[in-house]
This record gives structure tokens, C-alpha cells and sequence, in this order.
């Protein structure tokens, strides 16, 4: 049975994880390759680097590093932030990584969705949306990091992407981001009902009962988290052990 | 040993040589005829479209020379369909190893391409000794080979599929071994030591 899967995001900047990470177990926190074996040994099912720097120069960084990544896991990951052109996709296939994910460029130019999945495969290109659910109920889509508004609902953009080639989203709901309240299980649920192609969700894990709604009632195909995984709060083998006995079907 | 990789512009192959690397071996990737000939192991990767994929082997000869080997060739993903008879991904023949037709996943409520991880069982090829029954492999597919006797090892997405296939020295996997962690690694290794 097709198993769901378990996603530690690291954020990159400047060739350095930021967030303040602190495990016995790895020398060196900041450096992403020592975090990307240590949560592959832990039984991650996949990873998603997300490089928040994203300049012009930082980006030959960014491509050495996805080749020393590369290099030393043997699970997939996915690699994200600022990526606008099937140059800057090439770059990242090459030196090894398995996905990239496009936001805000694939918003303002959709069919960037369907050069990637022409190019390279709709199983590489992940559509990454944020969303926010506004008083009149609707979720909307987010661009530029959350910072700039849209008028397009988050399932029409969603549909539109699917057809357009986007292999999977990566949705990330804004009014759970950090609260450690749970996923939106809503906004997930129908898309992921909507949608022909897997749902990522992202956005409010604090404990693993959230995982397991995201699960059930979400009905998300993946669950993407960071600072639980960073700063120990859940630990993965703990997690799959929950799930497991939740009736999830988890990788062991 | 001599391992070459078969580099026809399809896809991520980088992740299967890095996957050697760790396993202390060393691949070439290359179009030659010669060199692949001369190869004491073979791998057939890829990730695209079957019909676009068998026009480019075809391009470069090698779709002769692929059915003409006799070391041990292991097909990956794409490289799988490729070796069956028939493809629906752009209604192509494929190059006829495994007497078995490829087909895309339609079962209502089933998303598609399958994504992630998921298991295998019934082994019947040296591929998977001391494998687990019941593995967890990685998959990223929208099409599948047919579950025919030259299926060494199943996998079921709504319906049961060939995970893997082999006929004579043609060994195949559906998955990707190079991404599925230490199972995939063990499948890998124990592709090596064919002899």
C-alpha cells in the first residue's frame, strides 16, 4: 500500500540551514548535509530544502550544495525558493536534486508549469502555494513569501496548475503557519479531493495527532513540517509509530 | 568492474551514479555502442515519456544494441517500460524483452502518477535476496508494466503491477532503488554481484 509520507523542511540561506537546530546526535546544526543524513536515517521520507536567499549569485551555492546532497542521501528531496526558468531547473536536476518547487514565478507566468513538465516531467515539478483564508471564507493565494495578496482562490490555482503539468502541491496555509495548532484541514481536504495529483500539506504541526488529522481528515498524501522536527519536539520514529497504530500507513 | 550507464537524455541519472559511488563502485555514463558492449554491467535508467524516449534510442542505434547484450542489464523506472513490449505512453513498441504491455494507471479515486513509497513482495530473482518480504520501495509513475511470468516482484496501486521483471541476463525495477534507502541500496548491490 502506498504509504504517507513524512517531509522535515530545512530552510537554506547563504549554504547554511537557519533555523536554530540542536541535536547530539549531528557536529554541526547549520550544516544542511550533516541534517539531511541524520533525518534520512531517522526514516524521512523525503526532504525539501528551501533556499531563502535566492540571488542571483547565491544560486551557484545553492548548486553545489544540491551535488553534495545529492551525494550523501539516498532518499528523494526537493529544492525550492526563488526558481523562475527552466535554466535555473536544469541546473538543479543535474547536480542531483529529484524536485524543484515553483511558486510565485509560476503564478505570474503559468506556463513556466508547462515548459518544466514538458522539459523535464510532471513527477519533478511541485507547485508550491500559500494560502490564507480571508473573512469572506475563501482561501487565497499568497505570493513573494506571504507578502503579496492575490484575487485567485487557492483551488482554482491549484486545478489550473494540475492541468498545466504540476505533478504535486505543496500547499502551506498561512493562518496555521507557526501556531502549532494543527494543519487546515479544510483547505486540504478538498483539494486533495479535488486534485488528481498527491497534496503536500504544510503549515501548523505541533503535536502528532495533527499528522494524523492531516491524515485522515485532511486527507493529505504528505505532511511537511520543519520546527517540530528542529527542535525535537517530534521525533520521526515516534511519529511513524503514532501513525502506525492510528491506522495510517506509514514507511517502517 | 566496468559499469556503464546508458545516456540517452532521459532524466536524472546523476542520482543513479552518486547511488554507486556509495556502494564503492564507479559508473561512466555514455552513448557508445562499443562501450556499452564492452560493459561488464549495464544500467538502463530514465525518467520521461516512453514514446520521445524509444525515438531517441533509436536516434543513437541503441535500441539494437540494448536487446543484443548478454552481461546483466538492470532497466530503472522508464528504463522498465522500455524493455516491455508496448507502451501506451505515446502508443509506442517498446524493445520486446519482457513479453508484457505497459499501461497508465486509471482506477477511479487513484491519484496518478503514484507518488512515494510503497511495498513489495513475491520475489522471485537473485535482485532481491535478503530483501525483506514486504519492502518499502520509492516510486514516482503514471504507467505500469502488467503483472506477466517474467515478474519477479509485485507492487499494488489499485491493482497488482510488475514492481520488477527478468528474462535471462534483462533485469528491471519499476522503483528507484537509488532512492529507496538501504533496501534500494541492498537491490543495487546485489545487482552487482551477478555474475
Amino acid at each position: 500500500m502506498l504509504c504517507k509520507r513524512i517531509i522535515p523542511c530545512l530552510d537554506i540561506r547563504d549554504g547554511r540551514t537557519v533555523k536554530g537546530i540542536n541535536f547530539e546526535q549531528i557536529r554541526d546544526a547549520g550544516d544542511p548535509v550533516e541534517l539531511a543524513v541524520f533525518y534520512s536515517s531517522q526514516g524521512a521520507d523525503e526532504l525539501v530544502f528551501l533556499d531563502i536567499t535566492a540571488t542571483v549569485e547565491k544560486r551557484k551555492a545553492l548548486v553545489e550544495l544540491v551535488k553534495k546532497i545529492a551525494s550523501a542521501i539516498n532518499i528523494p528531496f526537493t529544492v525550492g525558493g526563488g526558481i523562475s526558468s527552466v535554466e535555473d531547473v536544469q541546473d538543479l536536476l543535474r547536480s542531483g536534486a529529484d524536485k524543484v518547487s515553483v511558486n510565485t514565478a509560476a503564478f505570474n507566468n503559468p506556463s513556466l508549469i508547462k515548459e518544466l513538465s514538458d522539459a523535464f516531467g510532471s513527477q519533478c515539478i511541485v507547485l508550491a502555494i500559500d494560502t490564507k483564508k480571508e473573512d469572506d471564507g475563501g482561501w487565497y493565494v499568497y505570493l513573494n513569501g506571504g507578502r503579496v495578496k492575490t484575487s485567485t482562490r487557492a483551488i482554482d490555482w491549484a486545478i489550473r496548475a494540475a492541468e498545466l503539468g504540476a505533478g504535486e502541491i505543496l500547499l502551506t496555509s498561512m493562518n496555521n503557519d507557526g501556531t502549532k495548532d494543527g494543519f487546515a484541514l479544510d483547505i486540504t481536504a478538498e483539494l486533495s479531493e479535488r486534485l488528481s495529483i498527491p497534496v503536500i500539506a504544510s503549515g501548523g504541526a505541533g503535536t502528532m495527532k495533527d499528522f494524523e488529522q492531516v491524515f485522515s481528515k485532511g486527507k493529505a498524501d504528505a505532511a511537511l513540517a520543519a520546527s517540530v522536527f528542529h527542535y525535537k519536539e517530534i521525533a520521526i520514529p515516534e511519529l511513524k509509530k503514532y501513525l502506525d497504530i492510528h491506522h495510517i500507513p506509514v514507511r517502517s | 568492474m566496468k559499469i556503464a550507464v546508458i545516456d540517452y537524455d532521459a532524466g536524472n541519472v546523476q542520482s543513479v551514479m552518486n547511488a554507486l559511488q556509495r556502494l564503492g563502485v564507479e559508473s561512466f555514463l555514455t552513448d557508445d555502442t562499443g562501450l556499452i558492449r564492452e560493459a561488464d554491467k549495464v544500467i538502463f535508467p530514465g525518467v520521461g515519456h516512453a514514446a520521445a524516449a524509444m525515438q531517441k534510442l533509436r536516434n543513437k542505434s541503441l535500441d539494437q544494441v540494448i536487446v543484443s547484450l548478454k552481461q546483466p542489464v538492470l532497466g530503472i523506472c522508464l528504463g522498465l517500460q522500455l524493455l516491455c513490449r508496448h507502451s501506451e505512453e505515446g502508443n509506442t513498441g517498446c524493445l520486446g524483452i519482457f513479453d508484457t504491455a505497459v499501461r497508465r494507471f486509471e482506477l477511479e479515486g487513484l491519484k496518478v502518477p503514484q507518488v512515494g513509497w510503497n511495498n513489495i513482495f513475491g520475489y522471485a530473482s537473485p535482485l532481491f535476496d535478503t530483501v525483506k518480504e514486504n519492502g518499502f520501495v520509492y516510486c514516482v509513475h503514471s504507467y505500469y508494466a502488467e503483472v506477466c511470468s517474467q515478474t519477479v516482484a509485485t507492487t499494488e496501486y489499485g491493482i497488482p503491477y510488475s514492481a520488477a521483471l527478468q528474462k535471462d541476463n534483462f533485469y528491471a525495477v519499476q522503483f528507484h532503488p537509488e532512492k529507496s534507502g538501504s533496501i534500494g541500496e541492498m537491490i543495487l548491490q546485489n545487482f552487482l554481484s551477478l555474475v
